[in-house]
């Protein structure tokens, strides 16, 4: 069969998905672009070509900056937290013991509950009323007074991390128990030979097998964690005094809220600069890490 | 064998109990709070076991009296399953070709990379002309407006699937079939796709749950009981339409139901397609 041929059936095969994709994200994407320039409204008018002025005013805004740093505060210590306790939990499930088929299963429990399930379950937790946490912390008699836990700037965003964590450190987890699996056990029982303490052992034979697939993982929970709204939107809407707000909700805000949609397309479109170059600046760093890990 | 010492054992079974609890405590509570009385989860000190185990909250949301919170759920219960069943059969379709043409023609690799790469798009910069379109095709507050929409989270990803487990399937058995006579679509239908069933069944599994977990874009795009999904219904019950913690923490507890059963039922065939990329956020 000839190449040419060959090639033709594919495109035809793909042609398809090709259609649909471009019907629903590549002329959306370009025609977001064409509106960031407009100071077109939701509904109704048009809009005028305005020239970059939508993204001037945008960028110079001091909601944009604060509510970049809080986006890169949630990312940051979200996506540490659950790297941190998910090779933990990794570590912990290689290990042999009773009930570690169970565990392991349980690991799915989070992952599987929908984003807003969770959302919900958290935000009850956090009642400042009647809420599980405020009841455990004072019987326990850690605390005195209920609390307003997602009512107040100085707690919220960390409630919001916490929740967040719980749901998401089990997909790392996974991945990091497939990697664990990997290692040959003539490799772990030659170092213990050569005498390598526990500390040695992890950092010079285990973790050049779980640095490739680690760095998958934290790229991907870093996109997600730079994107997130749902389970903003659900526990506190971006509040309270706009303390949550990432840019997802602040994007959602401008177009939506206020219905301005030519400079919410620019803004959204800063925020898919934004995600695109962290993207590349991962996709380099994984390509390094594969390397010298191989 | 490294043996272990007696407190490291120790230590292990209590590092378990731990990672256990913090699992499970959550979701226990979720379900204690769908069956304990009003008075008992407004109680001071909190009744962390209700005196009398309530169900009628299971009962109240899944009956279809009309106006009764119950009515709203259960419209929103279809509308879920018909949105993600039908973006999935969609996203199914169009992968399957789509993933064979490019395990088996790495020359057009690049298109589905492109594809793939949209991945990074956050939903707010498609969400505005996304809105603007459906307005103006009529298809807002529409299942099969929003099944489009879900379109552009679940196909690039269905692709990529079908096309890693193509790659699996080893194109000798295809070429044997074709010189014994079968033409191309008698032998991926013969041949290909049964062998393929089980990433099929997989790709539609995730597909499924992300449907299901959809959120933003079900928010946007719907506004009542003619498409509203479970997801924008129970954020609308956590956002103060109704007082009963009860009833919103059964609304949970029933629609984490299919994908945590879902989940554990195929631990193995999600475990293997998570690790082998990791997926959802």
């Amino acid at each position: 069969m000839s190449g040419t041929w060959m090639t033709t059936r594919a495109w035809l095969l793909m042609l398809p998905l090709l259609v649909v994709m471009i019907a629903v994200i590549g002329w959306p994407l370009y025609d977001t672009v064409r509106l960031s320039f407009t100071d077109a409204k939701l509904v109704g008018t048009e809009g005028d070509y305005v020239g970059v002025s939508n993204y001037i005013k945008m960028l110079s805004g001091s909601n944009f900056q604060r509510t970049l740093i809080t986006t890169t505060w949630f990312a940051v210590v979200s996506v540490a937290a659950e790297m941190i306790i998910g090779v933990l939990a990794a570590l912990l499930l290689n290990q042999e013991f009773r009930g570690r088929t169970i565990l392991r299963a349980l690991l799915i429990l989070p992952w599987a509950l929908p984003t807003v399930v969770n959302a919900t379950l958290w935000r009850l937790i956090y009642n400042p009323e009647y809420g599980a946490l405020n009841a455990a912390l004072t019987q326990l008699g850690l605390i005195g007074d209920y609390r307003s836990w997602l009512g107040e700037p100085g707690t919220a965003l960390a409630s919001l991390i916490v929740a967040d964590c719980w749901k998401n450190f089990p997909l790392v987890a996974l991945i990091a128990l497939a990697a664990l699996q990997a290692v040959p056990r003539d490799i772990t029982a030659a170092s213990l030979v050569d005498g390598a303490g526990p500390f040695a052992r992890f950092r010079f034979v285990i973790l050049p097998y779980l640095a490739g697939p680690l760095m998958v993982a934290l790229v991907l929970r870093t996109i997600e964690a730079f994107k997130v709204f749902d389970i903003i939107w659900v526990m506190t809407r971006g509040g309270p005094a706009n303390s949550t707000r990432t840019l997802s909700i602040l994007v959602y805000q401008e177009a939506f809220s206020f219905q301005r949609a030519g400079s919410g397309a620019s803004l959204a479109l800063i925020v898919t600069l934004l995600v695109t170059l962290l993207a590349l600046a991962y996709a380099a760093l994984v390509r390094k890490t594969a390397g010298s890990a191989a | 064998m490294e043996r272990r010492s007696p407190l490291f054992t120790a230590f292990i079974y209590a590092c378990a109990l731990l990672l256990a609890a913090v699992i499970l405590a959550p979701i226990v509570w979720l379900y204690i709070m769908s069956i304990s009385p009003a008075a008992d989860l407004a109680a001071k000190p909190l009744h962390w076991w209700p005196a009398a185990v309530d169900f009628s909250r299971y009962r109240q949301l899944l009956s279809t009296i009309e106006n009764s919170a119950g009515e709203a759920f259960v419209a929103s219960l279809r509308n879920s399953i018909e949105i993600a069943g039908m973006a999935t059969t969609a996203a199914i379709a169009l992968a399957i070709p789509a993933g064979w043409a490019v395990s088996r023609t790495p020359s057009v690799g690049w298109s589905l990379s492109m594809v793939i790469a949209t991945y990074m798009l956050p939903p707010v910069a498609l969400a505005v002309p996304l809105y603007m379109g459906l307005a103006h095709l009529g298809m807002l507050n529409n299942v099969f407006g929003l099944a489009l929409v879900y379109l552009t989270i679940l196909a690039p990803f269905t692709t990529w699937l079908m096309k890693s487990g193509f790659d699996s399937i080893p194109r000798e058995i295809e070429s044997a079939a074709m010189i014994d006579g079968a033409g191309l679509f008698q032998t991926l239908r013969i041949i290909t796709l049964p062998l393929a069933m089980p990433v099929v069944a997989t790709s539609a599994l995730f597909a499924f749950l992300l449907a299901w977990d959809e959120f933003f874009y079900a928010l946007l795009f719907t506004s009542d009981q003619r498409a509203k999904t479970l997801t924008v219904e129970i954020a609308d019950l956590a956002g103060g339409r109704v007082s009963d913690y009860g009833l919103i923490a059964t609304a949970g507890v029933l629609a984490a139901l299919p994908p945590v059963l879902i989940g554990l039922l195929t631990q193995r065939a999600l475990i293997s397609g998570l690790t082998s990329g990791g997926v959802k956020g």
